[in-house]
């Protein structure tokens, strides 16, 4: 849980914290409740925040307790800034079939997450920087929150052609987006949070954020895509570490807080109660994928010279009916109906699809290619996942 | 008043028998139709004046202004359904604008009567998103003494409208308060804003009464034995404690539910398995030099990363057996009529998995060396945990071994995987006294194996040669040596 180039350990890390709370009483305290220790805002009704870990889950979940639970009345707000290891994150209501390689992003190790705010999917690692943005439901307001982000930009970088769009987008040179923006609006509290792409790798962005998937059909939140471009390119000073410093730095002064920055352990339990729980949610797949909202799936294999139509109907990510057409001549045919009830019921998953169809094969005879042609539909079953 | 409602039923039922007396043959029908409809709590042919049993007031909730201009949003999903009770407070809804995720929340407490949009529709600001039926009495429209309404389609819709006072509970605890004769207006409420719980009847009522409460039930403690002491009259019966016991209630119920994915390749698999004739054949190995053997080896083996388990060397006797009974290796096919004598070596093993049995392979291991298997082996293992096996892993076996010993058992019937012929299942390793060719008893670590072999093509002597060639190769390890191939 070491991050962002500092070798040193998180005990000391948090006796840093600590030392810049105490010298600055001001900033945040820490309120002892029932022999907790519970993170609130202090007097000055303001915080700047940083996220020790860069797990997108444990971050994910971080930004929902303090949605939750920060007391944010009497103009209550506060900035938390985060980085996640490579992860693809899609929006609140989108199909990750339609938004990403899901089977690439398996191959390659690289996680996939769901935030709880909506907006489109996006490619985060080191190279890039999160901005959460907590207030009140009144005082929620994202161009005032992207125009800080500008302000901070030009302080460390004068010449710096970067605007605001009607988007919420943050452009770079008019035409390269740099900053993509989402938020969560609760009963009484709400979030915006952007990104900010000082450094990521571009190749590898492209190629996870491209669908392979055919014949999905839904109603889910689809994602804009824009040309990207680095700051780095542009200024290769502006590193994520000076990012955060000049924002933090912009933010205290717009807002008359200590410049100091509170650093948040979100594994903590005790200083922030309930947010294992949060962090488990956030990783299932009932969150990550049973999520999704209700899509069809209707494609025609080819297999072989056979060509073998299937249609699927997909709930909260599991296959709810699902009818495939197997060609009269096609062998060991009454298998059809038992790959269908196989399927049906299932999660709409890759490695479900492939385990069940193993068991099929099993049974299936072995002569003149027969096993061959099954194993071949049933790989690209798996495929459509 | 709370009395006169506690003794409706009565009431319904004495007053529709005064009916019965007066009225004719063809009123009378009618009239046990009635008392026989049990959601109805009122007969509309009574006289008596009685405070209300009014349906409770539906609220149209206006879906509120999201800000920054937006009139319309799309509904993404909902957290309740219509017949679902809500406190304020609840989420009720999701609904997504522009890049913005809204979390709807209800501002009253009460059952939800109508959802106005599904999933995916627009929804529009300032137009009903769903009607709540309230219990919340609002000042300004309080009646004293409401005349009775015709039926009243369910018993949780019972209000009470209380003279000149507000109270604020949920329709649960106004039954649980009509039901034990308690005013709400008696009871002080400790939730948000004075609202009644639950709690608080329950505490009312255990100070009203002294009862013993449902739903924890207090056990009274014995009084204390009198002293032996302590004097005591013959005419006496010396003090017995009788402890009050409660019987625990079972509320269990079964559950029912179609059998899906993994579970219906189980019993597709099995129940293709069950038209074999097995037949089992069990021995004892002892491990004792290949323990020794291992530990020699487990640090080699780490130092190339690669984890050493007795798997490895379990699966490459096996292999170096089948050499020599190919028939084991062999696959029959659907009549029975023609026998395939399989080439390649897929060994199975058996993986215990969160989704299930899952069985990956190691193909040919004829061609490889025990270190081999031990990597191939973590990469299946690996790839099993996080359930991205591939279909190449899990199909094309011939043979399969289980290390059910891992988990626990010393013999198992194991079923053979069609379309293999055989399958082993491996107890665990047990540290045994044993006698040694001197007579001395020492320390042996044994592990038994039960084999399992179709009845149609392999015999008992087959079974058994195949049997003590691996149990050879695994008691004396050099001799795998020799075979290595």
């Amino acid at each position: 849980m070491i991050h962002f180039g500092l070798h040193v350990s998180r005990a000391m890390f948090a006796r840093v914290a600590f030392a810049a709370c105490s010298r600055s009483a001001q900033c945040c305290t820490y309120v002892r409740s029932c022999s907790r220790t519970v993170f609130t805002l202090g007097p000055s009704r303001g915080a700047v925040l940083r996220s020790l870990s860069s797990d997108v889950f444990e971050n994910l979940a971080l930004e929902d307790w303090l949605h939750n639970n920060l007391d944010l009345s009497e103009e209550g707000h506060a900035l938390l800034l985060w980085q996640n290891a490579p992860v693809v994150v899609m929006g609140r209501h989108q199909n990750p079939w339609k938004e990403c390689n899901v089977g690439l992003l398996r191959e390659k190790g690289i996680r996939l997450a769901r935030r709880r705010s909506g907006g489109g999917t996006v490619y985060h690692d080191l190279g890039n920087l999160n901005i959460t943005f907590f207030t009140s439901r009144k005082r929620y307001d994202r161009a005032r929150n992207l125009q800080l982000v500008c302000s901070a930009l030009k302080a460390v970088s004068p010449r710096l052609d970067v605007c605001a769009t009607d988007r919420f987008d943050l452009l770079l040179n008019g035409d390269f987006k740099v900053s993509g923006t989402a938020a969560k609006l609760g009963r009484t509290s709400a979030y915006h949070h952007c990104t900010l792409l000082s450094n990521t790798d571009r190749r590898a962005l492209s190629a996870v954020l491209k669908s392979p998937y055919q014949g999905i059909s839904s109603n889910a939140t689809r994602s804009v895509p824009s040309p990207v471009m680095n700051l780095t390119d542009q200024d290769p000073a502006l590193s994520c570490e000076l990012l955060i410093t000049a924002i933090a730095q912009q933010y205290a002064h717009q807002y008359c807080l200590e410049p100091s920055i509170a650093l948040l352990d979100p594994t903590d339990e005790n200083t922030l109660p309930g947010i294992r729980s949060t962090t488990q949610e956030m990783l299932s797949w009932e969150w990550v994928f049973g999520k999704t909202p209700k899509f069809d799936v209707s494609v025609s294999l080819k297999v072989a010279d056979a060509i073998v139509t299937l249609c699927m109907n997909v709930k909260n990510g599991i296959i709810d009916t699902c009818s495939l057409e197997l060609p009269a001549t096609w062998p060991y045919w009454e298998a059809g109906a038992e790959l269908q009830s196989l399927l049906t019921g299932s999660r709409f998953c890759a490695g479900d699809a492939k385990l069940l169809s193993s068991s099929l094969l099993r049974s299936c005879p072995q002569t003149d290619g027969v096993q061959d042609r099954w194993r071949d539909l049933c790989e690209q079953v798996a495929s459509l996942m | 008043m709370a009395a006169l409602r506690g003794s409706f039923r009565l009431l319904s039922r004495l007053v529709c028998a005064h009916h019965y007396s007066t009225y004719s043959r063809g009123r009378l029908s009618r009239c046990v139709y009635l008392l026989n409809r049990p959601q109805l709590k009122i007969c509309p042919h009574r006289y008596f004046r009685t405070t209300t049993v009014a349906a409770g007031q539906i609220v149209q909730f206006k879906l509120s202004d999201i800000g920054e201009g937006i009139t319309e949003v799309t509904v993404r999903e909902w957290y309740v359904k219509e017949g679902d009770t809500v406190s304020q407070f609840d989420s009720i809804c999701e609904v997504q604008s522009d890049k913005a995720s809204v979390t709807i929340t209800s501002r009253y407490d009460g059952v939800i009567k109508k959802l106005y949009y599904s999933v995916d529709d627009t929804a529009f600001v300032g137009k009903p998103l769903v009607d709540i039926e309230t219990d919340a009495v609002k000042d300004g429209i309080l009646e004293e003494d409401v005349v009775e309404t015709p039926a009243v389609s369910h018993e949780e819709h019972t209000h009470q409208e209380i003279k000149g006072q507000k109270t604020l509970a949920t329709p649960a605890v106004r039954r649980l308060a009509m039901e034990n004769n308690i005013k709400l207006s008696e009871v002080v409420g400790s939730g948000r804003d004075g609202r009644i719980l639950k709690e608080d009847i329950l505490n009312y009522l255990s100070k009203q009464t002294g009862a013993i409460l449902p739903p924890t039930p207090e056990i009274v403690p014995p009084p204390p034995r009198p002293t032996p002491a302590a004097p005591q009259p013959h005419d006496k019966a010396p003090l017995k404690p009788t402890p009050v016991s409660v019987k625990p209630v079972f509320t269990g119920k079964d559950r029912t539910e179609p059998l899906k994915g993994f579970q219906k390749a189980m019993v597709k698999t099995m129940t293709a398995a069950l038209k074999i004739p097995h037949f089992g054949y069990c021995d004892e190995v002892d491990l004792t030099r290949l323990v020794q053997l291992r530990q020699e080896l487990k640090s080699l083996s780490e130092s190339r990363g690669v984890k050493l388990s007795y798997m490895p060397f379990f699966i490459k006797a096996a292999s170096l057996g089948l050499l020599h009974f190919p028939i084991l290796n062999a696959s029959v096919d659907e009549s029975c009529q023609n026998i395939t004598y399989k080439a390649s070596h897929n060994i199975g093993l058996a993986m215990d998995t969160q989704q299930g049995l899952i069985v990956p392979n190691v193909k040919n291991v004829q061609l490889l060396s025990v270190f081999d298997i031990a990597a191939e082996l973590n990469r299946l293992q690996a790839l099993g945990a996080s359930g991205q096996l591939g279909t190449n892993d899990l199909t094309g076996g011939t043979f399969t071994v289980s290390n059910i010993g891992s988990i626990g058992g010393t013999y198992a019937k194991a079923v053979i995987l069609p379309p293999e012929v055989a399958i082993g299942a491996l107890g665990k390793i047990q540290v045994l006294p044993r006698f040694n060719e001197r007579g001395d008893v020492v320390k042996a670590h044994l592990m038994n194996v039960s084999w399992s072999a179709d009845h149609r093509i392999i015999d008992g002597a087959t079974m058994s040669r195949f049997s003590n060639l691996w149990k050879s190769y695994l008691e004396n390890p050099a001799a795998m040596l020799m075979d290595l191939k």
